[in-house]
């Protein structure tokens, strides 16, 4: 929740600065991030009413989840900061990773040695795929969301032939394979990856190497702290102690202090907080690695041009930068990483859901991003990070609420459904009213 | 002065048949502030199109006559040669990216970048930026328009003069620029604003660029030029030392004498004394034509023309009473109050508007000419409906009469009162909108650029038709538009707006003089006291 706590202290100074205009800051404020406050104020809501919720419970669940999903994502950011909105269509790309892993799956290849593959295959796979996405947006401008999402559903289909019945009936395979089924025709509704140990994909990244939650929660706090404290001095050095904000700066400096309190403190006592499961180091390496590598593409060349691209098409092209490749290589980033996050989020569930695995990644993925308080033309990693643990905290908590409430958890289910939908409706509905403020005519 | 670093020799261009640009020849030397001034339509955005080679010239057939710069001839086919030739543009409009800080926008595609290894595996692209170098460039930049603003603040909510100064000081950081052109730079500014600006521009003439510099603002020519050049109707009038000219002499050869339209004044109609529109204190929310308080009084019978250059304001006064655009003020039609805001009220109480918006507003581009004709009428007024068991439906027959009657009484050239509007010439849609609002028998008219895109025989025939409804029913006529020699030859008055409000009214025999002052606002400059407004 830091960043939540981080606006709410911009929001402070600004009405430090303007006090007339400071209960007007704090509104607009909320209605900038409306959609956070909501999520937030559910989860509190779900502990306040059910009973039997434990924090372990809770963040055990978190955990895995949170590892499952944040790469997912991140693979968003870049087509939102380059003006293609959120991209519905790293359905797409999820599409290739599972494609990569039915063939290692196929083959009977397992470890991380046949993820490495998998991630290969998928990188063609995914980067061809967005590339025609690509084109088809730079068809379809200033209608890519909707664009996306039904592509998504095309190439849904182009999939379901592809495992339906260009498996068995143009590539021939052995009916006796246990993920074909029993008629020789098509590839099973599910299909089991294997545990690694027996040759197989499930936790082939995950049980490369596990720490405690803990201890990695206090190494977290502690990199966090070290980050922070490094772009500050970094930026007085060059001369942009500017960008500094002393209030935000000692506020995330005490939060992540607390953190690393609590975390020690759990390990030196041992208390019942060390009984959450281990967390997978290399996927959390990953997930660490794509936030320093969106980050770093933004300071390219390349980066400036998404951002150009995305705030002002007309002015980059008169700029003389090539608009449409610009868009097209955002659109295949995006695609790539959204594939690779499925393969992370395949390798942790152990089964491959053929047919419905992928169909949910779009929309829950935008979701969670607009949960952590991006828009339709704006998204951070920290938006990002956020909203994956605040949107999975929902999920977790939602069949609570409906137990505790009304009875029956699966009420709760609906909660969720509706959750999403109306996330993701109110968020385009919030951006076309700013839109539109915005444009207002003034009469002089 | 020295060496010429542009230099247009003959330069003439014509679209489609129609010559808007004949024989052109002047030159811009280093160090100099050359200032281009001339009414809308006389050319002067046609000259910039060829320097910056832009695709509109190119794709109606170039032109004719040569563009040399620093001594050599060259032939600009896209902006980004133009670039390279060394000359720049301050856009009218700002070529800024709001959310960008102004070292971004200042650098923007031309980023300072350093390699690494991405970048020396998968090309330059991937270079990281160099925001300290970029800063250190743009704070030069800034340095040399004297501003003192941070280079790290963002653009956005940053006033207008300030934007002006980053699209400046994104010219002047690319290396080599040679002549810069300045697009009426003032138009949006405030006064001081303007005073910082041409100061900025004399401290760049210095540094030996060539500044052609494009204004209606009279006095501003007079106070920073070097020499002026006058274009009128697409021919060069005169270049002159500003030394040896005044801002009457500038306004008269600016104006000129237009010959093609003669004025048709008869004594036959009557215009009594009686008011029928009033108004009061207009104010019109029009973007790029704001109206900022008006008054006005309209006599029964007569024509009124509204004149003044683009972009003071002069289309937001029918736009803002007819409803098209938000306003407040107090309008009294008839003597009855008129709702503003209010299309509706508007139309229905008698008021008919022929919009400038031609295409937009005035015609449904795929219905029926007969259809457009009847539309408002049948709408507002529930003319052409027949009822039928308590449902209102659209009586095709007389809806076709009516059209009918019009194609013959204006001379619409169509095939038949079913093409749609979308198919015909600029002209003949003029010729249905004008229909449009007959049809609603109206007592009032409301008409905006009525020739605007139109060729000059059928712009004959809409303004003979304006003044035979005046003469022959009596209509109240308020006429909108940018040609002052149409206004001359049908109107009683003409109102001169300038930067949103009433500058003067003058009577259509009023001298050349007078108009061009006026329209440039630089009334005040002049001592000579018969060139009050008359009344």
């Amino acid at each position: 929740m830091m960043t939540d706590a981080n606006n709410m202290l911009d929001a402070k100074n600004a009405h430090e600065l303007n006090k007339n205009s400071g209960l007007k800051a704090i509104g607009s404020w909320a209605l900038e991030y409306i959609v956070t406050i909501i999520f937030v104020l559910f989860v509190l809501l779900g502990f306040a009413v059910s009973k039997d919720v434990s924090l372990n419970y809770f963040f055990s669940e978190l955990n895995s989840r949170v590892f499952r999903n944040a790469f997912l994502v991140l693979s968003l950011i870049i087509p939102v900061l380059a003006g293609l909105g959120l991209n519905f269509g790293i359905v797409i790309g999820a599409m290739s990773g599972q494609t990569a892993v039915a063939i290692a799956r196929y083959y009977g290849l397992g470890g991380v040695s046949a993820l490495l593959l998998c991630s290969v295959m998928s990188f063609f796979f995914a980067g061809l795929c967005g590339y025609f996405t690509g084109k088809l947006y730079n068809k379809t401008r200033g209608q890519e969301m909707i664009a996306s999402l039904i592509v998504g559903y095309f190439a849904n289909g182009i999939y379901q032939f592809l495992f339906l019945f260009v498996v068995g009936v143009i590539i021939k395979v052995p009916a006796t394979h246990p993920m074909i089924k029993p008629d020789g025709i098509g590839i099973r509704m599910t299909v089991d990856l294997m545990p690694v140990n027996k040759g197989g994909l499930k936790y082939a990244l995950d049980n490369v190497y596990k720490i405690p939650f803990m201890h990695a929660l206090l190494i977290l706090a502690l990199a966090i702290l070290l980050v922070l404290a490094i772009r500050y001095w970094q930026n007085i050095r060059r001369g942009h102690a500017h960008k500094n904000r002393p209030m935000t700066f000692a506020f995330n400096i005490l939060m992540c202090l607390v953190i690393a309190g609590i975390s020690a403190h759990a390990i030196i006592t041992k208390s019942s907080l060390m009984m959450i499961p281990k967390v997978p180091v290399v996927t959390g390496l990953l997930i660490i690695g794509l936030c320093f590598f969106t980050e770093w593409i933004m300071k390219t060349k390349l980066g400036q041009d998404f951002r150009s691209v995305g705030q002002s098409q007309h002015i980059a092209e008169v700029s003389g930068i090539n608009v449409d490749r610009t868009r097209i290589i955002a659109t295949m980033i995006s695609t790539i990483l959204a594939s690779w996050g499925q393969l992370i989020y395949l390798q942790n569930m152990g089964t491959l859901n053929t047919y419905n695995a992928h169909t949910q990644i779009g929309l829950f993925s935008v979701a969670a991003l607009l949960v952590g308080g991006a828009s339709t033309s704006r998204a951070s990693i920290k938006n990002a990070l956020f909203g994956t643990i605040l949107f999975n905290a929902m999920f977790i908590m939602s069949p609570e609420i409906g137990k505790s409430l009304f009875g029956q958890p699966a009420l709760g289910e609906y909660f969720r459904t509706f959750m999403v939908y109306g996330v993701i409706g109110l968020a385009l509905g919030l951006y076309v009213w700013k839109a539109n403020k915005k444009n207002k005519i003034v009469i002089e | 002065m020295s060496e010429t670093l542009l230099c247009f020799k003959n330069v003439s261009k014509s679209y489609y048949g129609n010559t808007v640009l004949s024989d052109i020849c002047f030159e811009v030397s280093a160090g100099e502030i050359h200032a281009l001034i001339g009414e809308n339509g006389a050319g002067k955005s046609t000259l910039m199109n060829i320097l910056f080679g832009m695709s509109v010239i190119h794709s109606t057939g170039g032109y004719e006559g040569d563009v040399i710069i620093d001594g050599k001839k060259t032939f600009i086919k896209t902006p980004f040669e133009a670039l390279d030739a060394g000359v720049g543009m301050v856009h009218q409009e700002f070529m800024l990216i709001p959310g960008f800080t102004i070292t971004e926008n200042i650098k923007l595609n031309r980023e300072i970048t350093t390699p690494n290894i991405a970048s020396r595996v998968l090309g330059k692209r991937l270079e990281t930026l160099d925001m300290v170098k970029m800063d250190a460039d743009a704070r030069k930049a800034l340095d040399t328009l004297s501003m003192d603003i941070e280079e790290f603040t963002l653009v956005e909510g940053l006033p207008v003069g300030h934007k002006q100064f980053i699209e400046i000081a994104r010219e002047i950081d690319k290396t080599g620029i040679k002549i810069l052109v300045f697009d009426e730079p003032t138009a949006v500014l405030t006064e001081s604003e303007a005073q910082n600006l041409l100061a900025a521009m004399r401290r760049l003439a210095q540094t030996g660029i060539g500044i052609l510099f494009i204004s209606h603002r009279l006095d501003e020519i007079i106070d920073v030029a070097d020499r002026v050049t006058v274009l009128r109707d697409g021919q060069l009038v005169k270049t002159m030392n500003t030394k040896d000219t005044d801002v009457v002499e500038i306004a008269q050869l600016m104006i000129g004498r237009e010959v093609t339209i003669t004025p048709v004044q008869t004594d036959a109609k009557k215009i009594s004394d009686e008011v029928m529109l009033s108004v009061k204190d207009l104010h019109v929310g029009m973007p790029g034509e704001m109206v900022r308080g008006i008054d006005l009084e309209v006599r029964r019978g007569e024509i009124v023309g509204i004149g003044g250059l683009a972009g003071q304001g002069k289309l937001g006064i029918a736009n803002g009473i007819m409803g098209t655009y938000p306003s407040t003020g107090e309008v009294v039609f008839n003597g009855n109050p008129l709702a503003l805001n209010d299309p509706r009220a508007t139309l229905a109480s008698g008021i008919a508007f022929v919009s400038e918006d031609r295409k937009g507003v005035g015609l449904l581009l795929n219905e029926s000419i007969e259809l457009n004709i009847a539309f408002t009428a049948m709408q507002v007024n529930g003319h052409f409906l027949s009822s039928l068991a308590g449902w209102n439906l659209r009586n095709d027959r007389e809806i076709r009469e009516n059209a009918e009657r019009m194609i013959k009484d204006l001379d619409i050239r169509c095939s038949s009162s079913l093409q749609s509007t979308g198919s015909l010439s600029g002209g003949n849609q003029q010729k249905v909108c004008v229909a449009r609002a007959l049809t609603q028998k109206p007592q009032f008219l409301f008409v905006s650029e009525p020739t605007r895109g139109i060729d000059i025989g059928a712009k004959k025939l809409i303004l003979d038709l304006l003044l035979r409804l005046s003469e022959e029913y009596g209509m109240t006529i308020v006429m909108t538009s940018s040609e002052l020699a149409e206004l001359r030859s049908i109107c009683n008055r003409i109102v001169i707006i300038c930067d949103g409000r009433v500058e003067g009214i003058l009577p259509p025999d009023a001298s050349d003089a007078e108009f061009g002052l006026m329209m440039s606002g630089s009334r005040g400059l002049t001592k000579n006291a018969d060139l009050e407004p008359v009344h």
